[in-house]
């Protein structure tokens, strides 16, 4: 039996479990309908829970079952896959329907049965994505090991020199690769200080604009057209840093004499910056607008202008959710990959300059999954490692975003 | 018709600000309809009556903080020594550093109460240097009765203190701008009687240098501590007349009614 034919069983017999459970809950003489504890649509969940419950404990069993190693003949498997497994499953629905009914009289405590089933829900669906995260580190972690097994710490994190090369086999002419990775962490540090210092100020300004200066018709409409550029993919910002932006700086330098290449850090930056923009706004517009009016009708009644207000009152009360914004826009732009690889290429130079290519942690990973490659290859590997060391620092960043928020917090309630 | 008669009788304490026919609409709602008042100087006028009359409203005329509501239209003429406030040439950013305001829910800035005080004296560049803005704080913490308690505590932040002292923290930072005139929309409708006393002490030794205008929902209050009463209903002035006067003699129906407690 397969598996669809089974969830349409279970729910069939739900449904009845449900009519059912209602209908008895409803038969109780009028007078002691009114003492129970619940009414009879919540009686019915109350069977639907106990017809669920069961076979779901036992699929997440069997999930468990299958993933273990056990040496079983090929055809028993088969076999307990699919006969014993399904009437298992219904067995548990059809004992769960039949208790959670006989159950029933005006003296059960349903409703708090009930919320029970929602308290369990609810913690389910908020530890998923908790292990997810663990999931996905430790699955980082051990490539991360492997890798570091066959390159040393040292190399990784202090030499200056990034080249994963390695020859696939053992006669090919190649070099064996090297892993410096500081290239990488400083262009991704600099094409994410040029987008900051795009976004910061945009960003913050228009926030500033919208909530303080604007009327409300005009932030109506002109708001979301803000927020439409959170929405454009962003291989389409790729495109338009590596095909306008990029051309457009590269014509300048010329114009001026001044030597840039079209994969420059600064269009990659400069777009990355117009991305995070909306993160930005939209996130201080927020802050901003929780600032209660009456610190602002106490700034103007002293005789303070707009500008002063926003300045001494507005933005000093909000700053723990502003700063909190900017960083979360800056794991955004640490973390963010379309753009550079398509507006600042490959080439991975050490330097400050905005006007060379550079190449930050989240293309080269993009670079060594590309292709064919064997997947325990010190070229592989090291993409585990890079995502690792930039995971911690987007984690970094996190934590120091919420140490902030939560100093200020106190001092500004 | 009433209330011209009534301000006639008025007329021997200079008034300092003088309103006419001066009506409000938020949208297209009128929440004034043409009222009149004069406000004599160095006394303390109470605006009473029931929520929603147009009370704050009109105070909030007096120093233009209606401005910063979209949407408020106000017509009519208001006058501050004179000179009307509305004229196209007046700064209202000034006219609020003359017109002080106190608010119904005190609303210290979250910075320490040093910083408070000296949030205006700043903007307005009224202090050469740091001993003057200290001169100025602290002067202005005297008057209003708040020095003692919180000489020590100046670096702390202002939203610690207690409601009361909170709201002479307030006075106190409107006082530093050295207005003439201060405005008070409900200032005790969240403190406790004891502080309340203690507000009320402070509004009635400001008396003396300055002109106080109270929005109030307490009739006592309003009998405690104003020489003048207006009584509002409906967005326009019932009565206006002399405190003890028009409390225990009105002349109106309605405001009899509402200071006996039969509505509002």
């Amino acid at each position: 039996m397969s598996i669809l034919p089974l969830i349409i069983l279970l729910l069939a017999m739900c449904a009845t479990g449900y009519w059912y459970g209602s209908k008895k809950a409803l038969s109780a003489p009028l007078p002691v309908r009114y003492l129970s504890s619940g009414n009879p649509h919540q009686f019915g969940l109350f069977v639907v829970v106990w017809g669920v419950l069961p076979p779901a404990m036992l699929f997440i069993l069997w999930l468990v079952f299958s993933f273990l190693p056990i040496d079983a003949d090929g055809s028993i498997a088969q076999q307990i896959d699919k006969v014993v497994f399904p009437a298992l499953i219904m067995l548990g629905a059809a004992a769960g329907l039949y208790m959670a009914i006989r159950e029933i009289n005006p003296k059960l405590r349903v409703r708090k049965s009930l919320e029970r089933c929602v308290y369990a829900a609810l913690l389910l669906a908020s530890t998923l994505s908790v292990f997810t995260t663990v999931g996905i580190v430790l699955s980082l972690l051990f490539e991360t090991i492997q890798f570091f097994e066959k390159v040393p710490y040292s190399e990784f994190f202090l030499a200056l020199d990034w080249s994963p090369q390695t020859a696939m086999r053992a006669d090919q002419v190649g070099s064996s690769g090297s892993f410096g990775a500081v290239p990488l962490f400083t262009g991704t540090m600099l094409i994410t200080f040029i987008a900051m210092i795009v976004a910061v100020p945009l960003g913050l300004m228009s926030a500033i604009y919208m909530t303080e200066y604007a009327s409300r018709r005009f932030r109506a409409t002109v708001k979301p057209i803000l927020e439409i550029l959170a929405g454009i993919p962003t291989v389409v910002y790729g495109f338009f840093a590596a095909l306008t932006v990029g051309v457009f700086f590269r014509d300048v330098g010329t114009a001026i004499g001044l030597d840039v290449v079209t994969e420059s850090a600064l269009a990659a930056g400069v777009v990355m910056g117009m991305m995070i923009i909306p993160f930005i706004s939209s996130l201080s517009d927020d802050v901003i607008m929780a600032v209660p009016q009456n610190l602002r009708d106490a700034s103007y009644g002293l005789g303070a202008t707009k500008s002063e207000t926003v300045l001494k009152v507005i933005i000093p009360a909000a700053l723990p959710g502003i700063v909190g914004a900017i960083l979360l826009a800056m794991s955004r732009a640490i973390g963010e990959t379309m753009i550079v690889v398509m507006a600042a290429g490959f080439a991975a130079n050490l330097t400050a300059n905005p006007l060379e290519a550079v190449t930050t942690v989240t293309v080269q990973i993009v670079g060594l999954l590309v292709g064919d490659q064997e997947f325990d290859s010190a070229k592989t590997l090291a993409a585990f490692a890079l995502a690792l060391t930039l995971f911690v620092i987007t984690l970094c960043l996190n934590v120091i975003a919420l140490l902030v928020v939560r100093k200020y917090r106190e001092k500004y309630d | 018709m009433l209330a011209k008669d009534m301000n006639t009788v008025y007329n021997d304490t200079k008034s300092i600000i003088s309103a006419k026919d001066v009506s409000v609409f938020y949208g297209e709602k009128r929440a004034l309809k043409s009222v009149s008042l004069d406000i004599p100087e160095n006394q303390i006028t109470a605006l009473i009556g029931p929520s929603g009359c147009g009370k704050s409203t009109f105070l909030r005329c007096l120093n233009r903080m209606n401005d910063t509501i979209e949407n408020c239209r106000v017509e009519g003429n208001i006058t501050v020594d004179g000179q009307d406030i509305y004229a196209p040439h007046v700064d209202e950013v000034l006219l609020r550093a003359r017109v002080g305001m106190v608010f119904q829910k005190a609303n210290p800035f979250p910075k320490s109460i040093y910083d408070n005080v000296a949030y205006a004296p700043r903007i307005h560049g009224l202090a050469k240097n740091k001993d003057e803005l200290d001169d100025i704080v602290l002067a202005s913490l005297e008057k209003a009765g708040l020095l003692d308690e919180v000489k020590d505590l100046l670096n702390e932040s202002g939203t610690g203190l207690s409601g009361g002292q909170q709201q002479r923290l307030c006075i106190a930072r409107a006082l530093a701008v050295q207005p003439d005139i201060i405005l008070m929309d409900e200032p005790c409708s969240a403190l406790d009687p004891i502080a309340t006393a203690k507000v009320e002490e402070l509004i009635e030794e400001l008396r003396k240098n300055y002109t106080i205008i109270i929005v109030t929902h307490s009739m006592q209050q309003a009998a405690r501590i104003s020489q003048k009463t207006a009584f509002f209903h409906l967005g326009e002035i019932v009565e206006i007349g002399e405190t003890e006067q028009l409390f225990t003699s009105p002349n109106d129906k309605r405001t009899q009614g509402y200071i006996t407690g039969r509505f509002g």
